[in-house]
């Protein structure tokens, strides 16, 4: 059960972004892209060759690899179906955080291969805002880990304390996912952070240091990071909406319902305000952080 | 005042060659000095070969505030003492000389070639080494941390070709180079070689976004050499070609503003309204872009009654449409953040190097063709000059919209009072060894053709000085200090022609 969830995630994954884009282009007014393409996209690529340059060398050509399973992996550590995920050990919320890192590093490690001066700049942009997110991300698990005494993922999202804690300090947990949701934004490289959209190499953040990945490695990367959307995403939905009383089918249902509802917001976010210029973005996950920090705060007490 | 030194003249009025002072190069540079000090700008500086062994310098000026044009010019020899050491506005003007004569200004700071292509206008016994690339490198900013990003010739967007090389520390931009020339087709060449029929399909072809501001200045230079007189409703036909081109790439860069801040609801909303505009530009002319509307003589479309009318409904739709989605990007805090403050031109800078258009009047120098040097429909309709004060990104989209509500305004009142009358007049032979200085308010500010013809009535000198070849140092001049990441919003606010400067 625990397999088919993911499976169904990893199925899922590409459509969160269609539903990002088909809302904003519902709340801008044009016709906009159909919902389910990224789909076809990644079927596009997966069909063509790669390119690759001759200054780059074997750590270029391991990106997708690697994005890729730290990804799965990453989502293997989380609780989907909202009881225990298929990987859980004291701790592991450290080890989700890292191996998303990993992958991140590994991005990076790429893009600094390809010697260009752009993917450079990416690089440093896209490692700066990481760390800082990084930090508001265990504010944020600290404070679940406070509300549910637990240590690991599966324990804090699926144990009947989370649900306690919604009806003792709802406030705290209110905080805390809209803290995850800031942070949701500057982790998947959204709007206000960074626009997906944008063709401007001097003002990218992500898209720039995946600039020289073709073929179905640009496939692999671009499909990782809509299921690294997935994953925060359910983190966040099982944060909001604890299900560990209801059938499988419900759960999963919940679930569902969750990444349609971050789909949804991000486009909300998206259509709603201009990208933040890029010194005040320190500031924007600054901000995300001192949510969760207040949540914790609160739950100390 | 040493305006003993220049020959006073009007916008589209002719002078004789002969009056035009000839003067020795020194007193050439101190009568450009003191007229630049006394507020006078360089409209243009060209050279004109004069026979074998001599290089004729003109310098068109103009004083914005009387609404004067000035004229003078000199004779040199190959080498001679560079303008540029006391007069700053001369420095462009005479790498372009040097490149296009094969002048050597001595005492330039730089003879960096503007567009690098061989000389097509040097004396004919000049001798012309070829010049290298190699030996023209960029500039560097020595230090530690400081890298070097190089943007372009091949860009991701669809935009035209251009060069940008940025020195950087972090994110802060400590210098920007901008190369171009990538686009050189040898329009002044082709201006004068070809017959008018020919001539006129170039004229639009200078920059493809202002196709009627550059006819409309081509046929207003043609037309007062042949002496053609338009009739009033070509005027204001042209008038309505002119702020409706005016119209489409003001709302379009609107749009293209709030795309870069990646403001999506506005960046849609501009871009249908944009379309909207150049489908009147459509009705009117056939063309999109208004190509093949304006002739020397007049227009060679009538707007009769019922398309008026049709015109005028949609203008006024166009007109309540805009005004909601200019509000929503105005009025949206984080969209003012992102504006604010960001590759700031100040009025000193813009004095200084003789800006022009949306650049000068969004830091309260308030140059306008349409105003300052009227011509045609603009001598009987004023349209108020807007201006801004912080010379910053906001202040030129501010500026945009101002000027998108004055041009429906003109439009509307235009089409309503329409002067009856024929479209086309006949334009004849050019008069023989006279000059003329057309200027015209394009979109992105003043386009100048100056037409100098010899003892047979031909064009011995087509000069085109579009809007962007005053305004791209501008936009080098605005960006230290910026973060780089802004530098693709700084670069649409000036939004320059890549074409019109490479010509």
């Amino acid at each position: 059960m625990r397999a088919a969830t993911l499976v169904f995630v990893m199925l899922l994954a590409p459509l969160i972004p269609g539903i990002a884009s088909r809302t904003r282009s519902i709340l801008t007014a044009r016709r906009g892209a159909p919902v389910w393409q990224l789909y076809s996209d990644l079927w596009k690529l997966s069909r063509r060759g790669s390119v690759y340059s001759r200054t780059t060398t074997v750590v270029f050509r391991l990106v997708p690899i690697v994005l890729m399973a730290s990804v799965v992996i990453a989502a293997s550590i989380l609780p989907l179906d909202g009881r225990s995920a298929m990987l859980r050990f004291p701790g592991d919320v450290v080890a989700f955080a890292y191996v998303l890192a990993l992958g991140r590093f590994v991005l990076v490690l790429g893009a600094l291969d390809t010697g260009s001066s752009f993917e450079g700049m990416g690089a440093s942009r896209e490692v700066t805002f990481a760390a800082l997110v990084e930090f508001g991300f265990f504010i944020a698990l600290a404070s679940l880990s406070v509300a549910t005494r637990e240590l690991s993922l599966s324990g804090m999202l699926g144990s009947p304390a989370l649900a306690d804690t919604w009806s003792s300090s709802a406030p705290a947990l209110i905080m805390i996912v809209a803290g995850l949701f800031v942070l949701l934004l500057a982790e998947c490289s959204r709007s206000p952070v960074d626009d997906p959209t944008t063709h401007l190499e001097l003002t990218m953040i992500h898209e720039v240091i995946v600039l020289d990945h073709s073929g179905p490695d640009l496939a692999m990367i671009l499909y990782a990071n809509a299921l690294k959307l997935s994953v925060i995403g359910a983190l966040l939905a099982r944060v909001a909406m604890p299900t560990m009383e209801l059938s499988y089918a419900m759960r999963v249902g919940v679930l569902a319902v969750g990444l349609f509802a971050v789909g949804v917001g991000i486009g909300v976010v998206e259509s709603a305000m201009a990208r933040l210029r890029l010194p005040k973005v320190p500031l924007y996950i600054a901000g995300g952080s001192a949510l969760s920090a207040f949540a914790l705060i609160l739950l100390l007490q | 005042m040493s305006t003993h030194a220049l020959l006073t003249l009007y916008n589209r009025r002719c002078v004789s060659v002969a009056d035009i002072p000839l003067l020795e190069v020194e007193e050439f540079a101190a009568a450009l000095a003191s007229s630049i000090a006394s507020g006078w700008r360089i409209v243009s500086l060209f050279g004109v070969p004069e026979d074998t062994r001599a290089l004729r310098l003109c310098a068109v000026l103009a004083n914005d505030d009387r609404g004067l044009l000035g004229a003078t010019c000199a004779l040199v020899r190959q080498e001679y003492p560079a303008l540029s050491t006391s007069c700053r506005q001369a420095v462009r003007f005479e790498r372009e000389i040097a490149e296009q004569c094969g002048a050597i200004p001595t005492g330039h700071p730089s003879l960096k070639p503007l567009r690098r292509h061989p000389p097509d206008h040097a004396p004919s016994a000049w001798t012309l080494p070829p010049k290298n690339r190699e030996d023209f490198p960029f500039d560097v900013v020595h230090g530690d941390e400081v890298h070097e990003v190089a943007v372009g010739p091949v860009h991701a967007g669809i935009i035209e070709p251009g060069h940008f090389r940025f020195n950087a520390h972090g994110e802060e931009v400590l210098s920007l180079e901008i190369m171009l020339g990538y686009q050189h087709r040898g329009v002044e060449r082709l201006l004068e070689g070809s017959e008018r029929g020919r001539a006129v399909l170039v004229a639009e072809s200078i920059a493809g976004d202002t196709v009627i501001g550059h006819t409309g200045a081509f046929c207003g230079a043609i037309e007062a050499l042949a002496r053609s007189h338009k009739t009033p409703r070509a005027q204001t036909i042209r008038g309505i070609a002119l702020e409706l081109e005016r119209l489409a790439n003001h709302i379009g860069d609107l749009g293209a503003l709030s795309g870069d801040v990646a403001y999506q609801s506005s960046a849609a909303f501009f871009g249908r309204l944009r379309g909207e505009c150049l489908n009147l530009l459509m009705t009117i002319s056939g063309n999109r872009y208004g190509r093949g509307l304006i002739r020397p003589g007049g227009v060679l479309f009538d707007i009769p009654p019922t398309m008026t009318s049709e015109v005028l409904r949609r203008v006024e739709r166009l007109r309540e449409e805009v005004r909601p989605v200019a509000e929503l990007l105005f009025e949206n805090a984080s969209v003012q953040s992102r504006f604010d403050g960001v590759g700031v031109v100040s009025a000193e800078q813009c004095r200084a190097a003789g800006y022009v258009g949306v650049v000068a009047r969004s830091c309260r120098v308030p140059v306008d063709v349409r105003h300052d040097f009227a011509y045609g429909v603009y001598r009987y309709a004023q349209i108020p000059v807007a201006t801004a004060w912080s010379g910053d990104v906001y202040a030129r989209a501010i500026v945009r919209w101002l000027e998108v509500q004055r041009s429906m305004e003109f439009i509307v009142e235009q089409l309503a009072a329409l002067p009856r009358g024929e479209v086309l007049v006949d334009c004849g032979a050019l008069r023989p060894s006279e000059l003329v200085v057309a200027l015209e308010e394009g979109w992105r500010g003043e386009i100048a053709h100056i037409v100098m013809t010899d003892a047979g009535g031909h064009i011995r000198r087509h000069k085109v000085v579009d809007p962007s070849f005053h305004n791209w140092s501008a936009l080098s001049a605005a960006m230290p200090g910026n973060q780089i990441s802004d530098f693709p919003l700084c670069n649409k606010s000036f939004n320059l022609s890549y074409a019109g400067h490479d010509l």
